[in-house]
């Protein structure tokens, strides 16, 4: 598995309007690796990110899954092997935690057949990987803005993706949460799974993720690893900021000071 | 389930309760053994279609209505939302203006179907591939809106009294006076609106988290919107041609059974069609118990319980927001 491209993006471009978007965009994501997509508001990371989960047809370009081409898929195929946590979601009916993390499964049912004993595992796997298996009864709006958070990542785990695409999933999160969902994106890593995150963080992308992928107006700007994309020329030119360095190294600058209390500190 | 013997109840007390009283039983034994006694030809000519058609129209509203709620993750939707009913209403109506409902038995049916598909697919051209909830909602009243307009139009311009009072009542809703024929012209339109509802409860189970979420869990959002019109204007098309126009049963029965499957949309269905049956049937057999002489149909009466029922949600999803 180690090799095997997941997801290869070649030459993406994405005209909206008249107004281009994304201008040539190319990216792969390998099995086990975490790549983190970076920019100011904007810049096309959301947009990219629903190209790569099917929801917007590219102006442009050709996209690969596991080597076969994203449009040729079938929907339900596209759906087992990528998985999409959308930036602020929701559920629109008030139903139970473990009903939200059961839609997961969803891509393997298809029309007909009633969830197995597979399928209730997993879905218990998934609760209790996000320690959601106290809440798992209560109705979905009751719960706070980081319980909600990690309800829709436990949703997207369940799907078992190999990739798993997230947008600003700590957007709306305290520090312990934030932490806490890019571990389990990391687990996903661990596992053998990819991650494409959109983060705004950078002390987090820095942290977590093996490579940054840095977008500008549509553009990608750099890419490699974070010591690498994370320097004075990027961060100048993509938000118009000056990294102040206190006394210590650039690293120093972008390093997570904070960890959990009862974890070894990163 | 309960559900079901709640139904089989009820379909049984229709066919008891009428103007005048019969003996079921022994009319079964009749109608069974070729007899043609009076009381054998009202059970099956009479009571039977006017059961049946309570059945089918009930379950055909409540379902549909699931259906329409479930796509748009709108409580507040139902079939005459996409233009659905007010289409079928001005075919059905056209055919009965025009004299083509009297001189062939047909017209008033396939007038209806047609009409309920030509609106649906306004409705959607106007709202456009990509729409959203909003747009496609007012869409569907403008829709609607301009077929009340025509029908009121047809009813001006109508040549005789007779042709008025023809629309006007049916336009109220009435399941009485049908015969077995008008059962058998409902069915296959029904049958097959129903059968292309059945597989799209996981899809509106997945529309719980959202459109582009739920295309990502391999939904294809354009097929399953199509596939509800189409579905939904065959079986309401044929219920309102027959029955006339029903108001509220597809808007109630879904919210009144919301809470009863957990809120999710797809088990949802099939629990509406039969709560819709129930309710069609309960809401007939009520119109019958009014004195004799005094015929209300069925259609207001549902309209009278109905609409302030809907007046009660409005409030309450305001209580809600704020």
């Amino acid at each position: 598995m180690a090799d095997v491209k997941l997801i290869a993006a070649d030459g993406i471009s994405l005209t909206l309007g008249g107004r281009p978007i994304l201008r040539q965009i190319s990216l792969q994501l390998k099995a086990g690796e975490m790549l983190g997509l970076i920019g100011p508001n904007g810049a096309g990371k959301s947009s990219l990110l629903k190209i790569i989960a099917g929801i917007v047809e590219p102006s442009a370009g050709e996209l690969l899954v596991n080597g076969h081409a994203l449009r040729r898929l079938p929907g339900l195929e596209r759906a087992r092997s990528i998985a999409y946590l959308a930036q602020a979601g929701t559920a629109h009916w008030p139903i139970t935690v473990a009903r939200v993390v059961a839609l997961g499964r969803l891509p393997h049912l298809g029309s007909w057949r009633n969830a197995s004993a597979e399928d209730l595992r997993v879905i218990e796997a998934a609760l209790r990987r996000t320690d959601l298996l106290e809440l798992s009864e209560r109705p979905f709006p009751t719960l706070s803005g980081g319980e909600k958070a990690r309800v829709l990542l436990a949703r997207a785990l369940a799907v078992e993706p190999n990739t798993l695409l997230a947008d600003e999933p700590v957007a709306a999160l305290d520090l312990s949460h934030q932490l806490e969902v890019m571990d389990l994106l990391r687990q996903h890593c661990n596992e053998g799974g990819a991650v494409l995150v959109v983060l705004h963080d950078l002390r987090l992308a820095a942290h977590y993720c093996d490579r940054l992928h840095l977008l500008y107006q549509g553009r990608t700007l750099a890419t490699g690893t974070p010591a690498s994309v994370i320097n004075d020329a990027n961060l100048a030119q993509a938000y118009g900021v000056s990294i102040r360095r206190a006394g210590g190294s650039l690293a120093d600058a972008f390093a997570l000071t904070w960890s959990k209390i009862g974890h070894s500190a990163p | 389930m309960l559900m079901s013997g709640v139904l089989a109840c009820l379909f049984l007390l229709s066919l008891f309760i009428g103007a005048n009283p019969i003996p079921v039983l022994a009319a079964v034994m009749d109608a069974a053994g070729d007899t043609q006694s009076v009381i054998a030809l009202i059970l099956t000519e009479v009571r039977l279609p006017r059961a049946l058609i309570a059945l089918l129209a009930g379950a055909t509203l409540g379902l549909c209505g699931a259906a329409m709620q479930g796509l748009l993750r709108n409580p507040l939707a139902s079939p005459g939302l996409v233009g659905s009913a007010g289409g079928a209403a001005l075919g059905a109506s056209l055919t009965l203006y025009s004299g083509l409902a009297a001189g062939f038995w047909l017209a008033l049916p396939a007038g209806g179907i047609v009409g309920s598909l030509l609106a649906t697919l306004l409705v959607y051209s106007l709202a456009g591939r990509a729409a959203g909830t909003a747009t496609l909602i007012l869409a569907g009243v403008a829709v609607n809106s301009i077929a009340m307009a025509l029908i009121s139009l047809l009813i001006n311009l109508a040549p005789s009294p007779y042709a008025v009072r023809e629309i006007v009542l049916w336009m109220l809703g009435s399941i009485a006076n049908h015969s077995m024929d008008d059962f058998w012209i409902m069915l296959p339109g029904t049958l097959l609106g129903w059968a292309l509802l059945a597989g799209t409860g996981r899809s509106l189970d997945a529309l719980t988290l959202g459109e582009e979420t739920a295309h990502t869990l391999g939904v294809n959002l354009d097929r399953l919107r199509w596939r509800i019109f189409i579905a939904i204007a065959l079986a309401v098309g044929s219920a309102v041609s027959t029955t006339g126009a029903i108001g509220f049963v597809g808007l109630v029965t879904p919210h009144l059974l919301r809470p009863l499957v957990g809120f999710q949309p797809g088990r949802l269905l099939p629990a509406s069609a039969l709560g819709g049956a129930i309710m069609l049937l309960c809401a007939d057999i009520g119109v019958r118990l009014f004195p004799a002489g005094t015929e209300i149909k069925v259609g207001v009466l549902t309209a009278l319980v109905g609409a302030p029922f809907f007046l009660f949600l409005i409030v309450r999803s305001r209580r809600w927001q704020t």
